[in-house]
């Protein structure tokens, strides 16, 4: 195996390009390193991307907030701004591993993983995050819903890599929630799961929502329908029961050890629901 | 496989060590450092056995690489104590009885000395949240919550 430290995003992606072997990018590893322990994947070439001017940071960009790709869950959780405007993108990624975890897993490596359990996925799509791509033809940015392409599998091709998700701005009366259900309350991977991301107007009616699920199909689920059914509402039980009705029209899970299609198409709707209400009581309080 | 050389900096000493590219940070601090007090358990980042601080932040040294550890600051168990002093984890862990086989011990000193470097009072329920990436087999976990209780306690009145 050999490993690479790049300076540039350009050198990674000229490194990924060029190697006829495996190889895998290293962020905070707690994914990649299991798998290799595991002997699930045996690489040729490890590019560690920390070295990258701006990779671990957080910078404030057109009134919304640009995570780069080695910001760990620990640092966005200690950022006061993302905190205040993405409360749920930051609830998810934190629910993430233990405080050991925290301190090195990352948003764009539980993206990258390509888990359709992935707790910080459904709360990026529902936040409309835009992932910015290296590769070796340039720079393209590509939304994050567009990433996954099943269970572990992403679009990105050979050479590519995520340098930083874009969190955008929002007005005021905006906010996010996620929720998720695992059998023990810590450190466990999602049954199922819910995002939501809604803007209340002057009147706290609901003028813009979007409703992802997670963990009940092989790729997150933006559900139209779920956000259709909260515009223009006040999110009343007749709102909420066709935003319900929706999720779980929306749910094509799978039945395993840790959760049946049934439960997981039930408990989908009841998260959505919570969700909803946790982001509309959060943006009421910021209008 | 070609061997790396790292230069680190581990408990406030400077050193240079060599690694192979895919030894984790834990078998280059016990094997080829010395620095034992660092345990391995699960090796997949489970059970915070191998807990250690890589400039600053309490991670899983299992789940780290060696050569990650190039210009980096790391704290081990060995750097608790000032010579023979103990630090006060240390102590109220003894006193306690905080421990039966003594594997996990060293894991949950380092990371709940990195909670009460950020806060020195930590509730009940913050203190469960932080070590809950430590497991203990043998304790129940109540002696060591205490422990934590008294050792920071102590430090706030010193």
């Amino acid at each position: 195996m050999r490993y690479e430290r790049p300076q540039t995003a350009t050198q990674a992606a000229q490194l990924l390009a060029n190697e006829p072997g495996l190889a895998r990018i290293l962020a905070g590893g707690t994914d990649v390193l299991v798998q290799m322990k595991a002997g699930m994947v045996t690489p040729d070439l490890v590019v560690d991307i920390k070295k990258i001017a701006q990779i671990g940071n957080i910078q404030s960009e057109e009134g919304g907030y640009r995570i780069g790709a080695a910001v760990s869950g620990a640092q966005l959780g200690e950022h006061a701004g993302v905190c205040a405007q993405w409360p749920g993108v930051v609830e998810a990624a934190q629910l993430i591993g233990s405080t050991q975890v925290q301190g090195r897993a990352t948003m764009v490596g539980n993206l990258c993983n390509g888990s359709p359990a992935a707790d910080s996925v459904p709360a990026l799509v529902a936040a409309n995050a835009v992932a910015r791509i290296t590769g070796p033809n340039g720079t393209r940015d590509c939304p994050v819903a567009d990433i996954p392409a099943g269970p572990g599998r992403t679009t990105l091709t050979k050479g590519e890599l995520i340098t930083s998700v874009f969190l955008p701005a929002r007005p005021q009366g905006a906010a996010d929630a996620y929720l998720r259900f695992t059998p023990r309350t810590e450190m466990d991977i999602a049954v199922a799961s819910a995002a939501v991301s809604l803007t209340l107007d002057a009147q706290g009616r609901c003028c813009e929502a979007r409703v992802v699920l997670g963990a009940v199909a092989p790729r997150v689920v933006l559900v139209a329908e779920a956000a259709a059914a909260l515009i223009g509402t006040h999110l009343e039980p007749p709102a909420l029961d066709a935003m319900v009705a929706a999720c779980r029209a929306a749910c094509a899970p799978i039945d395993d050890k840790r959760g049946t299609v049934a439960f997981r198409t039930q408990v989908a709707g009841v998260l959505a629901k919570r969700a909803a209400v946790i982001a509309q009581t959060r943006a009421g309080a910021k209008s | 496989m070609k061997t790396i050389q790292i230069s680190t900096t581990v408990n406030g000493d400077a050193l240079e060590t060599l690694c192979a590219p895919d030894e984790t940070l834990l078998d280059v601090l016990r094997n080829r450092l010395g620095l034992t007090g660092v345990k391995e358990g699960c090796g997949t980042g489970d059970c915070g056995a191998c807990s250690v601080t890589l400039d600053g932040r309490l991670v899983c040294s299992c789940l780290v690489l060696g050569v990650e550890a190039d210009g980096a600051h790391i704290g081990t168990v060995e750097g608790l104590a000032d010579h023979d002093h103990l630090h006060p984890l240390q102590r109220h862990f003894i006193d306690g009885a905080a421990l039966q086989c003594g594997i996990c011990t060293p894991g949950i000193l380092v990371a709940a000395k990195a909670l009460l470097d950020r806060n020195p009072d930590p509730s009940e329920s913050e203190i469960r949240y932080w070590l809950a990436g430590n497991l203990c087999r043998c304790t129940g976990y109540d002696k060591i919550i205490k422990a934590v209780q008294s050792a920071a306690a102590e430090m706030r009145s010193a």
